[in-house]
């Protein structure tokens, strides 16, 4: 029988939710790096009990950890416990994620106050294994950049040619650091790899990372001098069916926005969305033209409009919407949920989950009709993943 | 024998329960502890000091005998009970609340 296993990142520690095909009853464990902000953790789609996470401080740094065997055993890949031979230095470098300023020079980013300012490493805000290797693995960096490991984890390179691609000085970050948040593997051409980042935009690349091109007309966004610029746009969250590679779900700063040719141009499907602010946005893993989102009252308020927790699904694709609210507080809910904190299992009847900055880690058996708190305590919920095993 | 007291975080991260200790050959300095006590547990290789640049890490000091030691240069020695093992040598987290 099928079982999932959700992982969660939060401020203060890694859980793991594991449950059956039925979902209903659920195994907690954790907390796993318990003190340390936890990112982003991530499965590779090869090998399940290979997870990834990006654990990081503001007093540590950035730290990797892999698990070989479902998230029991944790360690830093590449940091034996054992002594190198005599005369020798341990060189481990799964936390070494240096800019490779050689092929692409370290310019500096556009700041709040639209002054230029150095670009720095903070930490990793995603991890995105390969679809084919266990061994390879994407990282998005603040300040943005995207690193690959092909030794799983060891060592991390960057691919310079998204930092490299010349707009770098009109990047600017967003209210949580300047972040490339998403990357999205194309399950049908190896070549092609979407990102996105806080606040420049989406980019794709069409030949594995050596160019990189925006991929932002048709957003538009108020809170730059030019609204419909190339780039500066506050993309939050980017998703894909991978049965259709070629067509792009976006929630924007504002707007929600559909792209059907790979990102080249991009139309807004808010429809009839209470506000179309958010951050997070997926699609159902049996219906390609099903997606959802949980609108955030504004830019200024990150919390449900009128205190109801109100996940919306679009089974057109977009446009028109429905509110999904059963077993969701619908009264003095005000919690945000953040761009990595929803994802969705690929059993037969869909199951959907997200966490909130309340600590509550909401799952849906049922494509969104129905919804239970797996946990209600959490630390704020950073990110969201789920493995679906047989 | 250098005896050294790590953050909570780090010994979690190295394995370790209370304080470490260290074998050091030649002068006790904050360079040669740091780098025995990365070479002894390689996982806080950048934790406490830079990766790229080598430069201790904004938010953390360096304690020993009652005095901040945090701005002393890497190669200047230790104090003498350091170097005995009298005293220890601390590394912590400045403080901060924090989210």
């Amino acid at each position: 029988m099928s079982s999932v296993r959700v992982l969660v990142g939060t401020r203060k520690g890694a859980f793991i939710l594991t449950s059956d095909g039925k979902r209903q009853k659920w195994d907690v464990s954790g907390p796993h790096f318990a003190g340390w902000e936890i990112y982003h953790m991530k499965g590779s789609p090869v090998d399940p009990n290979r997870i990834f996470a990006s654990q990081t401080s503001g007093w540590f740094g950035q730290v990797i950890q892999r698990s070989d065997d479902g998230g029991k055993n944790w360690h830093q890949p590449g940091t034996a416990m054992e002594m190198p031979p005599p005369g020798e230095m341990p060189k481990p470098g799964s936390n070494k994620f240096v800019y490779d300023a050689a092929a692409a020079p370290l310019t500096t980013h556009q700041w709040y106050d639209g002054t230029q300012h150095p670009w720095e490493f903070k930490r990793v805000w995603h991890l995105e294994p390969s679809l084919k290797d266990p061994d390879t693995v994407y990282a998005g960096i603040e300040d943005a950049a995207i690193f690959k490991t092909t030794d799983g984890g060891n060592s991390w390179k960057e691919i310079p040619g998204l930092r490299g691609h010349g707009t770098g000085p009109k990047w600017q970050p967003g209210a949580g650091g300047m972040c490339l948040h998403t990357i999205i593997l194309d399950p049908k051409d190896p070549n092609r790899i979407y990102i996105a980042i806080s606040a420049a935009g989406a980019f794709r690349t069409d030949d594995g990372g050596k160019s990189w091109k925006p991929i932002n007309r048709g957003l538009r966004s108020q809170y730059i001098p030019n609204p419909t610029a190339e780039i500066g746009h506050c993309v939050h969250h980017v998703a894909m069916h991978p049965q259709r590679p070629g067509v792009l779900f976006m929630q924007k700063h504002w707007d929600v926005m559909r792209s059907d040719d790979a990102g080249d141009n991009w139309r807004e499907v808010s429809g009839n969305l209470p506000t179309d602010f958010g951050f997070v946005i997926d699609v159902h893993a049996n219906e390609p033209e099903t997606i959802y989102v949980v609108p955030i009252k504004s830019d200024s308020e990150h919390y449900p409009p009128d205190g109801k927790l109100r996940v919306y699904r679009s089974r057109t694709g977009g446009n028109e919407w429905e509110a999904l609210t059963k077993g969701l507080p619908q009264k003095d809910c005000y919690v945000n949920v953040l761009r990595d904190a929803m994802a969705v299992d690929q059993l037969d009847d869909c199951g959907i989950y997200f966490g909130t900055t309340g600590g509550q880690v909401y799952a849906s058996p049922d494509a969104g009709e129905t919804w239970n708190a797996i946990v209600h305590d959490l630390p704020a919920v950073l990110s969201v993943e789920v493995q679906t095993l047989s | 024998m250098i005896r050294v007291i790590i953050p909570p975080h780090l010994r979690t991260l190295a394995k370790v329960d209370g304080e470490v200790t260290l074998q050091i050959e030649g002068r006790v300095t904050q360079r040669s502890v740091l780098d025995a006590l990365e070479a002894k547990y390689p996982m806080l290789m950048g934790t406490i000091r830079d990766h790229d640049t080598g430069k201790r890490r904004a938010f953390l000091r360096f304690f020993a005998c009652e005095e901040d030691l945090t701005h002393e240069l890497p190669d200047a020695p230790l104090p003498d009970a350091v170097a005995s093992g009298k005293e220890p040598f601390v590394v912590l987290g400045a403080i901060a609340g924090g989210l």
